[in-house]
């Protein structure tokens, strides 16, 4: 593109870069960077009074659930690369201290509404990773039928309203879900999940309108994980502190890191009570990163092999690992058998999907309407 | 029975049903404090309040999506469009949300919603605010179409669509909200989605129309009979479920069909039918299935080139004439 | 524009023909409508038309030699024009029908898109004259048909088919010649008319039973269907799973035939150029039954049972490589004279292969007569869709018992082939006793 036309100087070199797959912005992410990592460190150092305060059985269950969700995608990963699984297939590897940390804030008849990367929430809302298995299997078996796939798990008994395709599309969803819940006099909240990138939506910000003037308790979680599927953050967005677009309709906003699972966990606590108590809204910016690719087909030239091992290096499931360590919560004997415990329920999961039937062929017509 | 507008028709079945089901609830532009753009929510804010008859912000997008996600937690809401033009902005939620979450989830989540308003061309509103939508609602599973074309239609349709457990498109027609009806009083009275009405019956030609058409094909019925012509004219009331039976019936005792509607031709439901047509009941015709339509242009402002754009009595009768070969 | 000939279709059943003889030779000019050739069917010889203008550049099947229906059989054009591309085309076998490029003078075609297709002509139930055969007999009723193309609505198309009506010998009011609803309905209309109005003729020999009624009736019987009754069904779907698709049954029985005999000596006397066969007798005595017994006059329709107002009589004619039934139409309202007359014109027409396809099918019942072979009695397979076929025996002396007494009587055995899902054992044999009576006491024809 850069060859025909010429763009301003600038942005042709950035294009040129990119293409060459070498583009490194190293240098205009230093401060920020730099900034987050000081936060972390921070941090860190706070966690260690708040691991003091959780329950010990939680944080091994917290534990069990990181390990669950990574080592399940990564066997959908496998599975996706041996052709078991189709379509798109969007791995949450890297930001799972997110789902399991907002999640184990939450109660189970709580609302959870998410986008199309969504193993993650769903296993951590308490899905069965048999079901999610055998739905991206596309089995009679799956969460739904067969008929949703991996962007479109749902299931009524654990309040999982699903993943959603359309990117922002569960955004007014979720507020519509957490009106009902306040209908109806319950004190239920809603949490939402979506990327940066659905901020840049209208639905967003009709979404958030209507959540503070009408007092909704919907909670927004943005994973900013920085890249809206090849396009950097900064490509995208004119105000990047993504957590200030919430100040525009007045809805109470927090930046939270998100590599760091009880950091999470208590920015969410903090706004179901605001939900349960007051009825208000929240909007977090849950900074975090995604290691894998956007979908399995991400050619993943937009990014740095340095830049994703920058991040690794403070593996949410390693950083929560380590602390329980430090702690004396668990040891690596321990550790161990929570990886063993967690295998076996991942290959149970493949063999229920392998074994699960495929949809009876009428089930095509069935599910359009509902019969009255 | 008493003789009402179609406006007070809509009006009744929405109280009746708000009465009848505490988790119906009303949300729109100007449907509360202004007593609705159109009038049709006159006095309801007054009897159900601020909890169920809620004035929404400018945000179609924003309440169509609000409103599926409250039917997904099991309230069951009736939105209303200012206009159906502006549910452009909101048909990511109606086709991506509401027509396909009981399918893509298996079965676990339906969709109790009734999305509502007018529908087709008003008086001198030009290009944008003078669209017939239908066709691109009903072309999708999952959703269900209404268009009634009588007082009497309006109020059962209605009462129907709200308890329907399916998401509903019910289209009004801003030039018919004050046509006139008999409309049964009683608040068990309903008229089942997908059942058409044979409006007027004949054995010579089959007109097919639907709400601002149903009026102009009874006129020109009249003004066939007179011709020695005997029209039947059937109102599908429902585009989705269509009630192909009944067409194809009629068209195997006339063996000729026009069909008449406000909206654009391509791809449009008289496209659908003539196809259904041609399909079930070839053996049947005598002539080529004609259909009247609007024109195939935005709608013009001048009140001459509207009424060109808009199918009238002539133009019906021209083309029955034309089929019966007269 | 050069224009292919090709081999049409030209009966209902045919699926090849052999091609009889030239009527033209190469380099004859040939205008459209011009007779080119004469085709032997399956059934018949007939005379194929011209569908263009211009010279006979190539004939590309001789005389004798058979092609299927499609087969390009010659190429008209003009006298120079280069028809080279056209004649590879045809040797390499190709069928003008699947190949629009090659069709006959394109603008003319230009409301091709009105006519009728080939799924909806077989929706008609294969009765219908084949609009697109094209070839046949037709005369075109203005431009949109040339081509050979009939345009026609498709429920005109099934009126005619359940009528019998010739969708050809009509023109259509519709746009562009369309053939429509009205015409046909006119087309009956006036069928029914012509028959009502039609002079009696002068009566010579043995009435008919209705003198008034002696029309020059052509078409096929009207009809009603009637919907089966579930033990009808029943029967049907059992007695087929027991022998084919025509569960059939015979009756037999023994007729005297000396009255007739009698009748025809009277006749003979009466008038010596009158030459009345016992074979006439048979079928105009057939014919009467038929009417009393409705049930018999009849076929399996799957859906329902159809009856037929008229009797519409074949008469089974051997001919030199086979076996055609033309049909004596309404030979209930004939006279003797015209039955006989008719017969004797259709079985030469029959024998010399000259047939049209509408006078050797659609007849209600049929009687095949094997008596001159010396044949004293048979069965005979029915011609589906009629649901009985009666196998007439040879007349001859035979000694008798009546009132105590051994006499000579002419006795003819005959045996009626009936279809079970349609007649049952009871109502063949009331059938046959009408039969019977009638021919015993001719004098029943007139009383």
């Amino acid at each position: 593109m850069s060859k025909q036309a010429k763009p301003s100087p600038s942005r042709a070199q950035a294009e040129d870069a990119n293409a060459a797959g070498v583009l490194d912005r190293e240098v205009a992410e230093e401060a920020s960077q730099s900034q987050l990592e000081q936060e972390h460190e921070a941090r860190k150092e706070e966690q260690k009074n708040r691991v003091e305060e959780v329950d010990r059985d939680l944080l091994l269950n917290l534990l069990y659930q990181m390990i669950l969700i990574r080592r399940f995608e990564e066997k959908c990963a496998e599975s996706y690369s041996l052709g078991k699984i189709g379509g798109f297939c969007h791995l949450y590897i890297g930001q799972e201290a997110v789902a399991v940390g907002a999640i184990s804030a939450i109660e189970k008849d709580d609302y959870v509404l998410t986008s199309y990367r969504e193993h993650g929430q769903a296993l951590a809302k308490g899905v069965s990773a048999d079901e999610i298995m055998a739905e991206l299997y596309g089995k009679a078996g799956g969460c739904s039928s067969g008929k949703g796939g991996s962007m479109h798990l749902f299931d009524r008994d654990v309040n999982f309203l699903g993943g959603h395709a359309i990117v922002g599309g569960q955004i007014p969803l979720a507020t519509g879900v957490a009106f009902a819940a306040k209908y109806r006099g319950t004190d239920r909240v809603a949490l939402c999940f979506f990327g940066e990138a659905a901020v840049n939506q209208g639905a967003f910000h009709e979404s958030l309108n209507l959540a503070q003037l009408w007092k909704i308790p919907c909670i927004y979680i943005c994973e900013n994980n920085q890249y809206g599927m090849g396009t950097a953050l900064k490509r995208a967005m004119s105000l990047q502190d993504v957590w200030q677009k919430a100040c525009s309709y007045e809805v109470m906003s927090e930046v939270v890191d998100g590599m760091d699972l009880l950091a999470v966990r208590e920015a969410v606590l903090r706004a179901v009570e605001r939900g349960r108590k007051e009825s208000l809204p929240t909007f977090l910016e849950i900074r975090t990163y995604r290691f894998m690719g956007h979908s399995m087909s991400d050619p993943g030239n937009y990014r740095t092999r340095a830049e994703i091992e920058k991040y690794q290096e403070r593996d949410p499931v390693k950083l929560f690992t380590a602390s329980l360590k430090e702690q004396g919560i668990i040891d690596d004997a321990g550790v161990q058998e929570i990886e063993s415990r967690v295998r076996e329920e991942v290959e149970r999961s493949v063999r229920f999907a392998e074994e699960s039937p495929e949809p009876d062929p009428k089930e095509l017509y069935t599910h359009v309407y509902k019969e009255q | 029975m008493a003789v009402i507008t179609i406006r007070e028709a809509l009006n009744q079945a929405l109280a009746e049903e708000m009465r009848r089901d505490e988790n119906v609830f009303l949300m729109g532009e100007e449907v509360a404090a202004y007593q609705g753009a159109y009038k049709v929510t006159k006095g309801l804010l007054q009897e159900f309040g601020e909890k169920r008859v809620i004035d929404t912000p400018i945000v179609e997008l924003g309440f169509a999506g609000l409103g599926v996600g409250a039917a997904m937690a099991g309230l069951r809401p009736v939105v209303e469009f200012m206009t159906f033009n502006f549910s452009i902005l909101a048909t990511d939620q109606i086709i991506n949300s509401a027509a396909k979450m009981l399918y893509m989830s298996g079965g676990q989540f339906n969709i109790p919603i009734v999305f509502r308003g007018p529908n087709g061309s008003a008086f001198q509103v030009s290009s944008q605010h003078s669209q017939a939508l239908e066709s691109w609602y009903a072309y999708f599973p999952g959703i269900k179409v209404v268009m009634p074309s009588t007082a009497a239609d309006a109020k059962g349709l209605l009462k129907s669509a709200i308890r329907d457990d399916n998401p509903v498109i019910f289209m009004e027609q801003e030039r018919m909200y004050g046509n006139k009806g008999e409309v049964p009083e009683d608040e068990d009275f309903t008229i089942p989605l997908g059942v058409a009405d044979i409006k007027r019956e004949g054995k010579d030609a089959t007109i097919v129309a639907r709400s601002l058409m149903v009026p102009v094909a009874l006129k020109a019925a009249e003004e066939l009979e007179k011709q020695d012509v005997s029209c039947e004219v059937i109102d599908p009331r429902t585009i989705r479920p269509l009630d192909i039976e009944t067409i194809i019936n009629s068209v195997k005792k006339t063996n000729r069909l026009v069909i008449a509607e406000e909206s654009h031709p391509f791809c449009g439901v008289a496209a659908e039918i003539s196809a259904e047509v041609m399909e079930r009941a070839f053996d049947y015709l005598d002539a080529p299935v004609r259909r009247v339509t609007g024109a195939d242009v935005p709608m013009p402002y001048a009140k001459n080139l509207e009424n060109l754009a808009i199918p009238g009595v002539k133009q019906i009768v021209d083309a029955v004439r034309e089929v019966a070969y007269i | 524009m050069a224009t292919q000939v090709v081999m049409p279709k030209l009966s209902p059943t045919m699926e090849e023909g052999q091609l009889a003889r030239w009527l033209k030779k190469e380099g004859d000019k040939v205008s459209m409508g011009e007779p080119l050739a004469e085709i032997d069917t399956d059934k018949a010889t007939m005379e194929m038309q011209s569908l263009g203008n211009g010279v006979l550049r190539k004939i590309l099947i001789q005389e004798g030699e058979s092609a299927p229906l499609g087969q390009i059989i010659a190429i008209i054009g003009e006298p120079d024009e280069d028809i080279s591309a056209l004649l590879a085309q045809a040797q390499s076998g190709a069928s003008a029908s699947s190949d629009k490029a090659s069709s006959k003078a394109a603008p003319e075609e230009a409301d091709a898109g009105e006519a009728p297709s080939a799924a909806q002509q077989e929706a008609s139930g294969g009765e219908a004259p084949e609009p697109s055969s094209g070839n046949g007999a037709g005369a075109r009723q203005d431009g949109s048909a040339d081509g050979g193309r009939l345009v026609v609505s498709p429920i005109a198309a099934r009126m005619a088919a359940e009528a019998g009506i010739n969708l050809r010998s009509l023109t259509g009011s519709g746009p562009s010649g369309r053939i429509i609803k009205r015409d046909i309905e006119e087309a009956i209309k006036a069928v029914g008319a012509q028959a009502k109005e039609a002079p009696a003729r002068s009566l010579r020999a043995v009435e008919p039973t209705t003198p008034a009624q002696q029309p020059e009736i052509t078409g096929a019987s009207p009809y009603r269907d009637e919907p089966m009754s579930e033990m009808r069904r029943v029967i049907a779907r059992r007695l087929v799973t027991s022998i084919g698709p025509i569960p059939h049954f015979f009756l037999t029985t023994e007729i005297e035939m000396d009255n007739v005999a009698e009748m025809r000596a009277s006749i003979k006397a009466l008038d010596p150029e009158l030459k009345i066969s016992v074979n006439d007798i048979i079928i105009k005595v057939a014919a009467a039954a038929l009417i009393e017994h409705p049930q018999v006059n009849a076929s399996f329709q799957e859906k329902t049972i159809r009856y037929y107002e008229r009797a519409d009589i074949g008469v089974a004619v051997a001919i030199e490589d086979g076996l055609i039934t033309p049909v004596i139409r309404s030979a209930d309202r004939k006279s003797l004279s015209q039955i006989a007359a008719e017969v004797r014109e259709l079985a030469e027409r029959a024998r010399s292969r000259r047939l049209k396809p509408e006078e050797y099918t659609g007849a209600t019942f049929s009687i095949s007569n094997l008596g001159m072979f010396g044949i004293t009695e048979f069965t005979a397979v029915i011609n589906p869709p009629e649901a009985a076929i009666l196998a007439v025996g040879e007349m001859k002396p035979v000694p008798v018992v009546r009132n105590g007494q051994v006499v000579t009587r002419q006795i003819m055995r005959v045996t009626m082939s009936c279809d079970h899902r349609v007649i049952d054992g009871a109502t063949g044999a009331q059938f046959l006793q009408t039969f019977k009576r009638i021919l015993e006491n001719p004098l029943y024809l007139i009383v």
